[in-house]
């Protein structure tokens, strides 16, 4: 059983995974077409552990770049479509480095607000797919680039709510089932444009410190479903955003997270003995900030970048 | 990503890795080329059908697929069955990715995008979900694809509702099926649908809800669904007003700053600087719609035509539960005035769900203005010393007198025999957290319907005592339990008016401040405040609150005291800034400074209000403190404090003190200490 965080493995495992070497196992390959996102993932996980020197900014940013379709969207490798989700990864990337003054805001801009659809809510690229997780992802990137005033905020903030379900819950469409991602992904664009008087925090409070499992302390996305380490960030930054994450037990999911580590290669996984992975040691780093586990950066929850790199945006003009 | 137990990997199987890694690249590479010059032969097709068999997450191939369709079918002939075919074969490719796995967004989006162009028949894609809803019935593509299906094929919501029966029937354990059978019934019951009647439905619903609940009480999949029923047992959709300050009957006097002689202790005295007092709606569920033509104003009170409301509050949101208008006065013209206040005469009111306030009310108070005698002093607020006990026969407590929020409901009855059906059922379940849990939110509910005062208040020991054995049976969730503790504790000392005088006092140096004392209960939640709209003075010191949440309605607040609590930002305090009144604020012996993560930095009504920071001459001057201590900023700079103690916490220091002292520079008392200059 861990009794702390091995920062210094999980540094060794994120820059062997950006290092060469490691590109050509199958897992890789498979997720080729999501670097973007887990670029983000390693490099913020990086920033929480005041590490991001540790990679070439250059190397970085100029591969970012290489992912940017002439739509102005981003793609999550080189040659690949555009759509939100790496276009979000990748000014979020760039937020990281203080380097958004490379983009072409127009351009990017453009390609989000341009995926609004009439009844407020988002396409994720050309074919239409409409989710919430969308609808974050716009609001998101687009506050980060200051130009919310580029989409209907009331429509979008209107279709979001609509997903709102009888649990106090959200779902990826109107009337589909409560999800911790997709709740992180509604409350997030709420507390974005701040429109949290639209949630239900007690009903939602309640649903959410539900998700804790009595024997491990971890957390799961849904009801009778099993813990898993990357509901440490989308539950506990929903409870968090809400101001209800006084009800669940602190000291029990910060042990979860910890025991989910792999103490000698590093890296964490979705529960204790599993797999590690890339997605599962930025939630599990980026819960533990949000736990205030000592070491590890302010992250902010409805951003999801660190609270100086936020504070570095919203507070200049 | 998910669910692989962690095992060294042998070296035989790093090389097969490898191996696959190779002919993946190289497949990904051919069909990039093909992508990127707009092939779409059939041999390119049959390539990325290969990719996609191996790689179903592999996104850009199902854009190319819905290409390479869209450029085939622009070539052949507009023949139903050369359509079929191509279309079939987008189908057969998308189940045989969903094989792989189930979860794939591509491929159900791709399956959609391929039924957008009238292709395949209901019975085929319910035949498809049935295969998957047997390999998870959790699955929420698959349900959400299903009620793709559904909207697509106009089946009815009543034959929808009756899959979930045959579902839950089959497994009570089916979260999924639960939360479709709420939206399904609660549509039905919305439309008033044939067969599908609340006070029948309901208590049906109580019933198939009991399987799941009691069969296995730690399985959550009928909780939520439990509760559903319990907020439609128990809210009326249409809105109601719950309170009002200045309250029917009341007398109030009203001056401009500074002291009177010989005030009353019968009766709320009101003094302002501006010349006008507040004038409070406080409705049982959030509405839009309150201006000067749904609430009209009787009065002589000159200088009052065309009165402005407003929501608190969040001023960009047109609904909320609160409305203040203040209505002006003026003092040199001392008189009697009789002030009549009808709500909701006229039709306007509507609720966030789309239901009008239709119980118009009216409400009648007398305002006494009287001139200022002597000039305001500036002495310090104390909290222990200059109190008189409660006059019994004050009049205030008659404001205390709650609406009979269901008098202007119809179907009361059903609504009483269900709770008191279910408060059976769960008081002779055996231990357990959800029996415990349910039974004191019922019994909670009970008690909102009660309108006979000799029976107010008897279910509250019951109800303390519950969430006590549940603090200690689910210690994990500790702090909820406590947190319902406290709001049931406030209801319970509101319930009365001689439980609440019990806890009031007047405070003699301000002009007999009506002072209500709730120190030292552990309080964490703040609750009831409907019904403390008259209070002046507020001592919650000794308590364990981390946030003034629900103090903004108390717009005749003046006194606060949140002295050794557990506040952790001034961003906590943000409802404070509605407060106008606020003269005195305690908030020593805090958290304030001490915890990184801040928990209602989104909860502030500005959260975004970086454009705003910084533009007066404080902010021009300080910049950096400003975006240090941005929330505090926010918070001071909209009230007009006289007297303000931050001492005892980590961000109180000499830096702190003289930006306070620049934020507000009409303070006179800090920590103690009399400012100089002012």
């Amino acid at each position: 059983m861990a009794d702390k965080l091995v920062a210094d493995k999980h540094l060794r495992y994120i820059l062997n995974l950006m290092a060469e070497k490691k590109k050509e196992s199958f897992e890789s390959v498979v997720m080729d077409h999501l670097r973007m996102n887990g670029a983000y993932w390693g490099l913020t996980t990086l920033a929480l552990l005041d590490k991001l020197g540790s990679v070439s900014e250059d190397e970085v940013v100029s591969w970012v770049m290489t992912c940017q379709h002439e739509s102005g969207g981003f793609a999550g490798n080189t040659g690949h479509d555009p759509h939100v989700l790496y276009t979000l990864s990748a000014v979020q990337i760039l937020a990281l480095f203080d380097k958004l003054n490379i983009l072409d805001v127009e351009k990017v801009s453009n390609y989000i607000a341009g995926l609004q659809n009439e009844d407020g809510s988002f396409s994720g690229d050309i074919w239409g797919e409409v989710d919430t997780r969308f609808s974050y992802i716009a609001i998101c990137c687009l506050s980060i680039l200051k130009c919310l005033d580029k989409i209907n905020v009331k429509k979008a903030v209107d279709y979001i709510v609509s997903c709102k379900n009888l649990d106090g819950g959200f779902g990826c469409s109107p009337g589909a089932e409560s999800h911790a991602g997709q709740i992180f992904c509604c409350v997030g664009a709420l507390a974005i444009t701040g429109n949290l008087h639209r949630v239900d925090k007690d009903l939602l409070g309640w649903w959410l410190c539900e998700r804790q499992d009595y024997e491990s302390g971890g957390l799961n996305g849904r009801p009778e479903k099993l813990p898993d380490v990357c509901y440490s960030w989308w539950v506990l930054s929903s409870l968090i955003m809400i101001d209800r994450v006084h009800w669940i037990e602190k000291a029990k999911l910060v042990k979860f997270i910890l025991d989910s580590q792999d103490m000698d290669n590093g890296g964490i996984s979705d529960r204790p003995s599993y797999t590690v992975d890339i997605f599962h040691t930025y939630f599990g780093v980026a819960g533990l900030s949000l736990l205030e586990y000592p070491g590890v950066k302010t992250i902010d929850p409805a951003y999801a970048l660190p609270v100086h790199v936020i504070n570095r945006i919203l507070f200049t003009k | 990503m998910h669910g692989r137990p962690r095992n060294a990997s042998k070296p035989e199987e790093e090389a097969a890795s490898a191996a696959k890694a190779v002919q993946l690249r190289s497949l990904q590479s051919q069909f990039m080329t093909n992508h990127h010059d707009k092939i779409y032969t059939n041999e390119a097709i049959e390539l990325s059908t290969k990719l996609l068999e191996i790689n179903p997450e592999a996104y850009t191939a199902w854009n190319y697929r819905k290409l390479a369709v869209e450029d085939r079918l622009a070539r052949i002939e507009p023949d139903p069955n050369l359509v079929s075919a191509i279309l079939d074969e987008e189908l057969r490719v998308v189940e045989s990715a969903l094989r792989q796995n189930f979860k794939s967004y591509g491929a159900w989006h791709h399956r959609k995008w391929v039924l957008s162009k009238g292709h395949s028949s209901v019975g085929n894609e319910l035949r498809l979900l049935e295969k998957f809803q047997k390999l998870d019935s959790r699955n929420f593509h698959a349900w959400n694809y299903r009620r793709f299906v559904v909207e697509l094929t106009n089946r009815s919501e009543q034959d929808e509702l009756q899959y979930t029966d045959d579902m839950i029937n089959n497994n009570f354990s089916n979260y999924s099926a639960w939360h479709n059978r709420s939206v399904l019934l609660s549509s039905l019951l919305a439309q008033n649908a044939d067969g599908f009647m609340p006070n029948i439905k309901i208590p049906e619903e109580y019933d198939f809800v009991h399987s799941a609940i009691f069969t296995e009480p730690d399985d959550q999949s009928g909780w939520f669904y439990h509760l559903w029923l319990l907020d439609q047992t128990l809210n009326v959709e249409t809105p109601l007003l719950t309170s009002s300050w200045p309250s029917h009957g009341s007398s109030i006097i009203l001056s401009g700053a500074g002291c009177l002689s010989g005030s009353s202790s019968m009766f709320t005295t009101f003094c302002s600087e501006s010349g006008s007092f507040p004038l409070i709606l406080y409705f049982d569920q959030a509405v839009g719609g309150v201006s000067s033509s749904t609430v009209t104003i009787d009065s002589e009170l000159k200088g009052n035509e065309g009165l402005v409301w407003e929501p608190i509050p969040n001023k960009n949101s047109q609904v909320s539960c609160v409305w203040v208008a203040r209505l002006k006065y003026v003092s040199s013209d001392p008189c009697e005035y009789k002030v009549k206040i009808r709500v909701g005469n006229s039709p306007g009111i509507v609720s966030s769900r789309g239901y009008n306030f239709n119980a118009p009310y009216e409400f009648v108070f007398t305002a006494h203005v009287h001139d200022t005698v002597e000039d305001s002093q500036e002495g310090i607020v104390s909290w222990t010393d200059g109190f008189d006990i409660w006059d019994a026969k004050s009049k205030d407590l008659n404001s205390l007198v709650t609406l009979d929020r269901l008098n202007a409901e119809m179907d009361f009855k059903w609504r009483q025999e269900a709770i008191d059906s279910e408060v059976e059922c769960f008081g002779i379940l055996p231990d357990s957290k959800i029996g415990k849990l349910t039974l004191a939110r019922l019994l909670m509910a009970r008690e909102a319907m009660v309108s006979d005062d000799a029976v107010k208040g008897v279910h509250y020991e019951e109800i303390l005592q519950l969430y006590n054995d549940l603090m200690a049976l689910d210690s994990s969730h500790y702090q909820y339990y406590k947190d319902e503790h406290s709001k049931a504790f406030l209801h319970k000392v509101t319930s009365s008016s001689e439980s609440l005088s019990r806890h009031l006092l007047r405070y003699r140096d301000m002009n007999n401040l009506v002072c209500l004392r709730l120190n030292n209960l552990s309080l964490s939640r703040i609750a009831s405040v409907e019904k403390l709209l008259f209070v002046q003075m507020l001592d919650l010191s000794h308590n364990e609150l981390h946030s003034t949440e629900g103090l903004e309605a108390m717009q005749l607040l003046s006194c606060l005291n949140l002295s050794h609590n557990r506040i952790r930002s001034f961003s906590a305090l943000d409802s404070l800034r509605h407060v106008k009144q606020l003269k005195v604020l305690d908030v020593s012996h805090n958290h304030i400074g001490k915890h990184s993560v801040d928990t209602t930095r989104y909860l502030c009504s500005s959260p975004l209000s970086n454009s705003e920071l910084g533009q007066d001459d404080v902010g021009k001057q300080n910049p950096g403190l400003v975006t240090k201590y941005w929330d505090a900023y926010c918070v001071l700079r909209d009230l007009n404090l006289k007297q303000l103690d931050i001492a005892g916490n980590e961000i109180a220091g000499e830096e702190f003190s003289s930006f306070v002292l620049q934020v507000v520079p009409k303070l006179v008392w800090l920590d103690g200490q009399k400012k100089l200059g002012n």
